[in-house]
């Protein structure tokens, strides 16, 4: 028996779709409506005006398929950017993740996910494809990619990603090169498990 | 939080499901307790001390405390972390299928020690085995053994009747699933259903019940050795699962 069920099937309907999304429970998608159903209207015109944008405005960009409201994307588009340099990341979160530290100044490559055989995601269901084909096609024009950073998570199915596309591109002239997982910041050695800290040992930098 | 409240195990991550922002809810195995849900919060912030330590298939030494729904993890150090499961997502996809399977098989609250052991020498198997498909073969073999559902391949499961591999050589063997094992010529005209074994593989099989993993590792097995083999091992597995799932949604009509 559902327990929206004695509910207005508007406000019900609305409690089922907040508990559709991720990290949201009957409770808070119940908090949820009812705080819309007495707050100003504008407040949901507004909240509706962004869900049918969010859809209807925006795709994927052809190259790095980053969401884009503009084909090829912003990122894409930047002459000032070093388009010989692919940052390839999960998702496209974790693109403005790093361009929030401005301290990029590659493109991006978006997977739209990582290979998970726990969720039936093989290799083909991501966007591997696509950036074997992007660098192919890249080869012939004046600007070659030159290196590929896999910024993937550094958790297992992450590490198997990256692990997967290195092979796929060990025969190609492209560099590629593993986001340096360090120490978390604020972290003391001691807690580091065996594996981060080996990682940090081989990503250890030069000082002189 | 008192001292009592808090416990030391080991454990394997078998599985983790994430829970609001940043925490995580681990299916673990221990030794002592058997499968046990346990929370681990904060771990997916890349600045926690927990997070490498409660990666999926490494074997980690836990602190936890009691809590009312979920034990929440209040420590946890790596003992091992295989680290070839990560940069290989075959071995990978065959250590989530064999927690997979640990985790169908291991019960709660139960001294799961056996299991657990051969949990742990699998994903060090898969790790480094020249042959991880053989690995998995054994830890199926292995896990029927330990779960009381061994096989029955030196006498037919039927008529008790002894299966003699050499006097077979011409014909091939059939295996059922749902007799239990091998079963004689005879018994094999009335089988429900049947995996045609040649001598070879059930000489694998018969290795597999009685030699160490190591001894078995050496082997080049022919691919049509390790076919059959997967199919029998498979049947018998799906038959046992199936049951298990029966039965516990009869228990579950009882209460
Ligand atoms: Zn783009």
């Amino acid at each position: 028996m559902n327990k929206t069920s004695s509910l207005p099937p508007s406000v019900a309907r609305l409690i089922d779709a907040f508990a559709q999304l991720p990290g949201i429970g009957p409770k808070s998608a119940s908090r949820l409506a009812y705080h819309l159903l007495r707050a100003p209207l504008e407040h949901s015109m507004m909240l509706a005006d962004a869900l049918r944008d969010l859809k209807a405005r925006t795709k994927l960009c052809s190259r790095c398929y980053n969401i884009t409201e503009s084909d090829p994307c912003e990122i894409c588009m930047d002459e000032k950017r070093d388009q010989s340099l692919i940052c390839v990341v999960e998702e496209p979160l974790d693109v403005s993740a790093i361009e929030r530290v401005r301290s990029f100044n590659g493109v991006f490559h978006v997977l739209h996910g990582v290979i998970s055989p726990m969720n039936g995601l093989g290799p083909d269901d991501l966007k591997i494809n696509e950036l074997i084909a992007r660098i192919a096609k890249q080869a012939t024009s004046d600007e070659p990619v030159r290196e590929i950073i896999l910024a993937t998570n550094p958790t297992l199915e992450g590490e198997n990603t990256a692990a997967f596309i290195q092979r796929k591109l060990a025969a190609s002239k492209v560099s590629v090169s593993r986001l340096a997982r360090g120490l978390p910041v604020g972290g003391d050695l001691e807690y580091a498990d065996e594996v981060t800290l080996s990682r940090a040992l081989e990503g250890r930098q030069q000082l002189r | 939080m008192s001292r009592s409240r808090l416990y030391n195990t080991q454990a394997i991550i078998l599985r983790r499901v994430d829970m609001g922002e940043a925490d995580r809810l681990l299916t673990i195995l221990t030794p002592a307790r058997g499968k046990m849900k346990v929370m681990a919060k904060g771990v997916r912030k890349l600045t926690s001390r927990k997070t490498g330590h409660v990666e999926l298939f490494t074997r980690v030494q836990f602190v936890l405390a009691q809590g009312h729904t979920f034990d929440v993890a209040s420590q946890a150090d790596t003992i091992e972390p295989y680290v070839q499961l990560r940069e290989d997502v075959q071995r990978a996809t065959l250590a989530h299928y064999v927690c997979e399977l640990a985790d169908a098989f291991a019960q709660e609250e139960t001294d799961e020690s056996e299991l657990y052991e051969l949990l742990a020498n699998a994903l060090q198997w898969l790790c480094s085995a020249s042959d991880p498909q053989l690995a998995v073969r054994y830890v199926e073999m292995r896990l029927l053994t330990l779960t009381g559902y061994r096989p029955q391949l030196y006498r037919c499961a039927k008529t008790s009747v002894p299966i003699d591999v050499d006097a077979a050589v011409s014909k091939s063997i059939i295996f059922s699933a749902y007799a239990g094992g091998v079963l004689s010529p005879d018994a094999a005209k009335f089988a429900r259903d049947g995996v045609a074994l040649m001598p070879q593989t059930l000489n694998l099989l018969r290795a597999m019940l009685s030699q160490p993993f190591e001894a078995l590792s050496a082997l080049h097995i022919p691919a049509d050795v390790h076919f059959q083999a997967e199919r029998a091992l498979r049947s018998v597995l799906a038959f046992v699962l199936e049951r298990k799932l029966r039965s516990a949604q009869f228990l579950k009509q009882l209460t």
